[in-house]
């Protein structure tokens, strides 16, 4: 699932210069994905990305859940609403769970 | 449901084996021989008296102050309700369990919030953690707080009315696609509190998440929880009291008794029946019949433990 970052908006004239300049850079932001928490599931619970690209997980559960991937990344507890995100600089499988609900897996394919 | 079906107990043990309710009022147990009878629906009144002899204690479970979604916007009214409950029963419990979520978010706040209500029992209260109480970034709110004199992560043991309470931390340490877990340190720690105790010492044992299976598709289990019950399997009476899925349910097993208590907070669907564990919303007027407290009373000299629910309505 595609989005559009809400950073994209907030360039003025000379930023988005720059922008234009540094294609690779914004190319890669377009790339950006999201991952949603709804009924302690991760959705989706696979994604294929390429190095570079960041991952915006959202929890849209009435209880919190944490993203955790051991050595890697961790986030806080998100609460209702709130969002994570981690931009993946290296290839390889990441493999994460939320630790208070450790029946909840998910897997980031990084190439 | 119990696979264990060898006992020589007869009929009324195996119907019970077959039996795990989830009842959505109060509902009135007793135990003969290590096995748990519904008497019926009672209402809070009868339930205190006829719990009224032999020592007994209050089970509380799953507060979650700090919770205001739409399940329950108001959780802190509704555990002052179960407090104002408490205080109305007519016998005093001698002391209260609480098995964890006493918070939502392991904030200050959250923690003084049910400190400065269930204080009002005025009765001793024995903590255990849940997952919720153990989030704050270096989990110290809560060890702050209950942990004093405790073991690891907050286990502990202590003698009352002549039963052995054993409270155990099953939510540390979790690990991906798991269950709750005790691991290797606090399972030696209860190995070696159980050596040399007489077999026919009742044993309590209270934990957040259930030490039994429950159903693991949403987690409601403990890895480890069947080498904790290995070390009391000798043992005449033990009685397993968690928190974590907000209902009624209870099981045998062998001299075994598990039960699960209410939360205040919210109430959780039947394993399987909604998409997820997350709360269930319920119309305003049955939210009180789904939410409760336990009280169990243990007759001296008796291997018998008699468990009361008690919703907030009935």
């Amino acid at each position: 699932m595609k989005t559009l970052n809400r950073r994209d908006f907030g360039f003025d004239l000379g930023l988005a210069l720059a922008a234009a300049i540094l294609l690779p850079a914004t190319k890669a932001r377009a790339d950006d994905l999201d991952v949603h928490i709804d009924n302690f599931v991760f959705q989706p619970a696979e994604l294929k990305i390429k190095v570079g690209t960041t991952v915006t997980w959202t929890n849209r559960d009435d209880i919190p859940h944490t993203i955790v991937s051991a050595g890697k990344f961790r986030s806080k507890t998100l609460d209702t609403d709130d969002k994570f995100s981690f931009t993946f600089t290296n290839a390889g499988d990441y493999k994460y769970f939320c630790s208070l609900h450790p029946h909840m897996t998910g897997m980031i394919k990084v190439e | 449901m119990s696979g264990d079906n060898h006992g020589d107990d007869g009929v009324s043990r195996r119907k019970v084996l077959e039996c795990m309710t989830w009842a959505g009022t109060g509902v009135l147990w007793t135990a003969t021989g290590g096995v748990p009878r519904s008497i019926g629906i009672i209402d809070s009144a009868e339930a205190a008296t006829a719990a009224a002899p032999g020592m007994s204690f209050l089970q509380i479970s799953d507060s979650h102050v700090g919770f205001d979604k739409p399940a329950n916007p108001n959780a802190l009214g509704t555990l002052e309700e179960a407090v104002n409950k408490i205080n109305a029963m007519p016998a005093k419990p001698s002391f209260m369990i609480h098995t964890g979520d006493i918070t939502h978010l392991s904030k200050a706040a959250e923690f003084d919030n049910a400190e400065r209500i269930i204080s009002q029992t005025k009765l001793d209260v024995h903590y255990v953690p849940g997952e919720h109480d153990f989030i704050d970034e270096e989990v110290k709110l809560y060890r702050e707080r209950y942990g004093r004199g405790t073991k690891g992560h907050g286990w502990y043991s202590f003698d009352a009315g002549g039963v052995h309470f054993i409270g155990l931390v099953n939510v540390v340490d979790l690990k991906a696609g798991g269950l709750g877990n005790l691991g290797a340190e606090q399972l030696a720690w209860l190995e070696d509190d159980l050596r040399g105790k007489s077999k026919s010492t009742p044993v309590v044992l209270f934990a957040h998440i259930p030490l039994w299976t429950v159903y693991p598709q949403w987690g409601w289990g403990t890895e480890d929880g069947g080498r904790a019950l290995e070390y009391v399997k000798g043992f005449g009476s033990v009685t397993v009291l968690n928190g974590h899925i907000h209902q009624v349910m209870q099981k045998v097993e062998g001299n075994v008794t598990f039960h699960t208590a209410r939360s205040t907070a919210f109430p959780q669907p039947a394993p399987g029946a909604a998409p997820s564990p997350g709360p269930m919303k319920v119309e305003d007027a049955r939210l009180r019949s789904m939410l409760g407290v336990a009280s169990i009373n243990f007759k001296q000299n008796e291997q018998r433990l008699a468990i009361i629910d008690t919703p907030l309505q009935g």
